[in-house]
């Protein structure tokens, strides 16, 4: 399985990109990690004429915190995140899941960015972003615009990004006071697409009651799903068991899962809802909140 | 188009179609089979070398016009001078390998996971190498040869590991 031929192009430098875009338009597709995009050329399921290698952009690798947001560059590796120490004591989040994309040397290679661009209904990283209230900051040759995780992924395999685009980064606001979240994930073995996945964040109020709720629901699908009835629920709200079951009930709810080999559209319902309640006392357990959780 | 890369620290000028899978240059063009293709959809593992010294990478899933100005190791630039690298030598001692397919990608994994974290425990061998398949051993005398390795490689530091920079 070869792909089909096209022609390819590197970028030195973010300009050169966005030139490149600018001149090639939708007949070009960005290659960071290639771990998606790579294999969806190879079953010819991806044919772009141009192939613009970005790789070489050596200032997109980086990762940063500062006002008030965690920004991750186009070119920074998975990798990165699972040893990073910012990451490991503040975005509890985004530390699950980066232990848990693909398999550790699919994560040498692939990037954040890449795969919020891929979109894969399956994908990690659009689920993660959902909940945490990511944004993306999307370039042209013109300028630059800041598109919120809800409205960057429109559908399975399709983005914001316009032709002649380039998302640049994507930044996830820094926790503040008793945050903490959880990512769960049912797979087959490691690397295999996900069954079903979810992502919880959870911001507590000095009382003790949820301040702010973010739950997204990743496999289950045409796209990764923010579930806002269930955030509604437990906005408020004291966390109970109760309240749990029926934030699990709201993601069971919106799930429009596909039957395939990973299990019947009925089983991967159910597992949405299970994922949504175990990544809430994940999320609570981490914040000392054991009791009736 | 024209590739210059540096493999086992050797290097070399070719012309491929910008379309070429570095597993299939590195097999093809430049003849070192040592890198296997198994599943040849970036999910075995088999065909897994290591690039710049310490990134694994899956070379069925790498265009290798993308490895231009860079270094590759593959399992052929393991030994050095007739001696075994002290992953290769684990592997004998250890018996970790039977069939055989899988074990250059094992090894090149390991290569680039032990310079990450040169003193893994057990658990987090078996992580590193998840991405790995092995249909023969069922993984304990490969997770056996990579604690050898690794205390060797500690032992003897900066020398045996040449030509894996």
């Amino acid at each position: 399985m070869f792909p089909a031929a096209f022609d390819y192009l590197q970028a030195h430098s973010a300009d050169e990109a966005l030139a490149a875009l600018a001149q090639h338009g939708g007949d070009a597709r960005v290659l960071a990690g290639g771990q998606s995009l790579i294999p969806a050329m190879r079953f010819r399921l991806a044919q772009p004429a141009i192939l613009l290698d970005i790789n070489p952009i050596a200032e997109l690798a980086y990762m940063r915190e500062g006002d008030g947001f965690l920004e991750i560059g186009a070119c920074e590796r998975d990798a990165a995140l699972e040893v990073s120490p910012i990451i490991a004591s503040r975005y509890h989040l985004i530390a699950d899941a980066s232990k848990l994309v693909a398999d550790p040397v699919v994560r040498q290679s692939g990037t954040v960015v890449g795969s919020l661009c891929h979109n894969d209904p399956a994908g990690d990283w659009p689920t993660v972003a959902l909940a945490s209230r990511a944004q993306l900051t999307i370039r042209n040759s013109k300028g630059s615009r800041t598109v919120a995780a809800d409205d960057f992924f429109v559908d399975s395999f399709s983005t914001a990004v316009a032709d002649g685009e380039m998302a640049f980064s994507v930044r996830f606001p820094t926790p503040s006071g008793r945050t903490s979240g959880s990512y769960q994930k049912i797979e087959r073995k490691v690397g295999d697409f996900a069954t079903a996945s979810a992502a919880v964040q959870l911001t507590l109020a000095d009382d003790g009651t949820i301040r702010d709720a973010g739950i997204a629901i990743g496999a289950v699908g045409p796209k990764a799903t923010r579930v806002a009835a269930a955030e509604a629920l437990l906005n408020g709200q004291k966390p109970t068991r109760d309240l749990i079951r029926a934030a699990a009930e709201e993601a069971k709810k919106i799930a429009d899962p596909s039957p395939d080999q990973r299990g019947s559209a009925e089983y991967k319902r159910e597992m949405a809802g299970v994922l949504v309640a175990r990544g809430l006392v994940a999320s609570l357990g981490r914040l000392g909140v054991k009791g009736e959780a | 188009m024209k590739v210059n890369v540096t493999v086992n620290g050797r290097a070399y000028e070719r012309d491929v179609e910008p379309r070429t899978l570095l597993a299939y240059f590195l097999r093809e063009d430049l003849g070192l089979t040592g890198t296997h293709v198994g599943c040849d959809t970036s999910s075995c593992g088999c065909c897994v070398v290591v690039l710049d010294g310490d990134r694994a990478v899956k070379s069925c899933t790498m265009f290798a016009v993308a490895a231009d100005g860079h270094e590759i190791t593959t399992v052929e630039g393991l030994e050095q001078n007739g001696v075994l690298h002290p992953l290769q030598q684990a592997f004998w001692d250890s018996h970790g390998l039977q069939c055989g397919y899988c074990t250059p990608g094992m090894m090149m994994t390991l290569v680039a996971f032990l310079k990450q974290n040169p003193k893994p425990d057990k658990h987090e061998i078996r992580e590193a190498i998840s991405g790995n398949l092995c249909r023969c051993t069922g993984y304990q005398n490969i997770v056996k040869a990579a604690e050898q390795a690794a205390a060797e490689l500690s032992k003897a530091a900066e020398p045996q590991t040449a030509g894996v920079k």
